[in-house]
């Protein structure tokens, strides 16, 4: 029972007139749609409404006479809804750049859409590899992180450290099958083997049943291609059944802080995870933290939140430069062709299946007694640098990248 | 052991025991719905929304009172059922005599205020709530790991259900409230004060979903849509029992989960749609339900 789409118009600066005029309609418009009200609600939502406005505010639109107006909406991690607010943004609304956009069978619709329509379409909370591989378009751009590159670095780490026989439990859509497929491409790799998956249907409540068919498989490692409250109850429950103090390891192959904070360090402690960002990794990220978590009921960001920003940031710089947001596909040649520097992911590059590359982080949750502090839960167990992190480009299967 | 289908009897009777589990908390749910309905006659959409709120009250407790489960299971159903009482007395007692719609869209209404109302302060990815230090652990079973708390769980609910049914088919006070329901007038009549009778069977009601959302506490992650994501089912099971009718809600629920449970083996993918495969095959074959008797 959700309800109908919210839309929460923020109008955020307020420019002066003659030299907006060049953009369409004389105004920036970004869309930020993603699940305001679900499962996702937490890690995405409208935090990322509020990491957006931040990117603007620090950007300086006021100052430079842009004006740039924000708005947001929810999916319900549904592809039909997404896709309706989308033609109804870009149509109607105007809307000139989409962000976010967490559940890949949304982004998968919505990134057909807005190449239809030449606009531009930030991803940062959605995971599926196919939207820079076989699903590429000249519009969008990955931003956060991907399945490959969470399958590259959770997946591998576990390999070489002795967890050779995986059973997945998997999503069933788009991202978890996508997880699924890339992880199990690293076991294989590194000389591990798949015994076995059990798909659920998503949003799932009771694992038990699933994590019985797991423990069956007498698998070492039950690797969790789900996200957001599904993995958080897998986990829960996972703990419950005594799984791994039978020997069985789970491995969260895509987990955010949130999902560590609500189940508790208690129940979360030892996990490994791969992320892109974490809040307390240096003091340019504590400080956006600072400023993000009083508006967003003290949720301190997710990679998601901070990939927003830091797009955001980065599609404004390229339409200043081409003082134009009318081309979408020529805003994204521009975002590609300029390198990309902002305080919370550093220097980067776009590359032109549309990846944004960046290292990667292997996290390890703490134990109780390691925290210090509320949100103090991760330390880094590795980094991945930026040219291993993601999948090398020629073995995407772009059509954009044939040279 | 042998095999049923490519699929061990190990793995088979660990399946069926989790599907009773489950079935319990479908049991749980759609005995209130059902007791709401058949002596009041208003389909209460809320009830997904009050076994969210049962929940919160019994994480409440624990964090502001440092009252641990025990005290969650008497107080929070007392709470949530006071709650309840207010509702009927604000809102529903002025719908009885008009179409059932109403009552639905009222319920249904209510439900999407307490959830938003509750993501807006708790945010959408819950609250931990771990099972009860005496309850934790488990059997071992040969076929499957049996933690503790969810053997509590199955007979907790089996109990609370039967003494339901018991209490409401075979006493005296539970043939006034059938005879409420049927003929108001008539009991009023004998002196028997039926809108009090009518606002503490909604209380009872509501107080059952909050019950079962502090046993599903421990389990679940106590969240906002917890209810959402539930309520559709137990209606489904209500349906397929028999609108009103207690025993037929208590079958249907602990049958289900377990056709559930067998789904999640075979062909896992179908699992959230099977209940509603079968719900509606019996609405083609006996539109009354399992349960019912065709005038």
């Amino acid at each position: 029972m959700k309800r109908l789409i919210s839309l929460t118009a923020l109008a955020v600066a307020l420019g002066c007139g003659s030299v907006s005029a060049q953009y369409t309609d004389g105004v920036i418009k970004i869309g930020v749609m993603n699940d305001m009200s679900g499962t996702y609600a937490d890690l995405s939502g409208q935090g990322s409404v509020v990491a957006a406005r931040m990117a603007v505010e620090d950007f300086g639109a006021a100052r430079k006479g842009m004006k740039v107006e924000i708005i947001g909406a929810d999916h319900q991690n549904k592809p039909d809804v997404g896709s309706n607010v989308v033609r109804t943004w870009l149509d109607v609304d105007k809307v000139d750049v989409v962000v976010d956009v967490p559940t890949s069978s949304v982004a998968l619709a919505v990134s057909e859409i807005v190449r239809t329509k030449n606009k531009v379409f930030l991803v940062s909370g959605a995971a599926a590899s196919d939207l820079t591989g076989a699903k590429c378009t000249p519009n969008t751009i990955h931003w956060t992180y991907d399945t490959w590159a969470l399958a590259n670095g959770t997946g591998q780490a576990i390999v070489k450290t002795g967890g050779d026989t995986w059973f997945f439990l998997t999503a069933d859509y788009a991202f978890g099958h996508a997880l699924e497929r890339d992880t199990a491409a690293v076991v294989e790799k590194n000389g591990g083997k798949v015994l076995g998956r059990v798909r659920h249907p998503f949003p799932g409540t009771d694992f038990s049943s699933f994590l019985l068919q797991a423990q069956a498989s007498k698998a070492k490692i039950i690797g969790l291609a789900n996200a957001g409250s599904d993995t958080i109850n897998s986990i829960k429950q996972a703990s419950e059944f005594g799984i791994t103090r039978g020997g069985q390891n789970l491995a969260a192959l895509l987990a955010f802080i949130t999902d560590v904070h609500a189940l508790g360090l208690q129940t979360a402690q030892g996990l490994i995870m791969t992320e892109s960002w974490y809040w307390d990794l240096n003091d340019a990220n504590r400080e956006f933290t600072k400023r993000f978590a009083p508006q967003y009921k003290g949720i301190h960001p997710t990679m998601i939140h901070a990939g927003v920003y830091s797009a955001v940031l980065h599609y404004l710089k390229a339409v200043e430069a081409l003082k134009s947001d009318a081309d979408g596909a020529a805003v994204v040649a521009k975002m590609k062709e300029m390198p990309t520097d902002d305080r919370l992911f550093g220097q980067g590059t776009v590359r032109a299946d549309g990846r944004k590359i960046h290292p990667m982080y292997l996290f390890e949750v703490k134990k109780p007694s390691e925290s210090k502090a509320a949100w103090d839960y991760y330390k880094v167990r590795a980094t991945i640098p930026a040219n291993e992190a993601f999948r090398p480009l020629a073995e995407g299967g772009c059509p954009l990248v044939k040279s | 052991m042998f095999d049923v289908f490519g699929i061990s009897s190990q793995a088979l009777f660990g399946q069926l025991l989790i599907g009773l589990i489950n079935g319990s908390f479908y049991a749980l749910l759609s005995l209130g719905l059902a007791v709401i309905f058949g002596m009041l006659n208003i389909i209460n959409f809320a009830h997904g929304a009050q076994y969210m709120v049962g929940a919160f009250t019994a994480y409440f407790l624990l964090q502001y009172a440092g009252l641990g489960y025990w005290w969650a299971l008497a107080l929070a159903p007392l709470i949530v059922g006071l709650i309840g009482i207010a509702i009927e007395q604000l809102f529903l007692q002025w719908l009885y005599k008009l179409d059932h719609l109403y009552g639905l869209l009222l319920t249904f209404g209510l439900a999407l205020i307490l959830e938003g109302v509750f993501r807006n302060y708790f945010g959408s990815s819950g609250l931990p709530y771990s099972v009860p230090p005496s309850l934790q652990g488990g059997q071992n079973l040969g076929f499957m790991f049996l933690p503790n708390y969810r053997a509590w769980v199955v007979v907790f609910s089996l109990v609370v259900c039967f003494t339901t049914w018991f209490v409401i088919e075979r006493t005296r006070l539970g043939a006034y409230l059938r005879a409420g329901t049927e003929n108001p007038t008539l009991v009023r009549a004998f002196g028997i004060n039926v809108p009090r009778m009518i606002t503490l069977t909604y209380g009872f009601g509501v107080a059952l979903a909050a019950l079962a959302g502090v046993m599903a506490a421990p389990i679940y992650n106590v969240s906002p849509q917890m209810g959402a994501n539930l309520i559709i089912v137990v209606f489904a099971v209500v349906v397929i029992g028999v609108m009103g009718s207690i025993m037929g809600a208590i079958v249907t629920g602990f049958g289900l989960g377990i056709i559930e449970g067998l789904t999640k083996v075979f062909f896992p993918e179908a699992s959230n749609t099977v209940i509603f495969v079968i719900m509606a095959i019996v609405l083609l074959i006996r539109p009354a339900g399992l349960f019912g008797r065709t005038a």
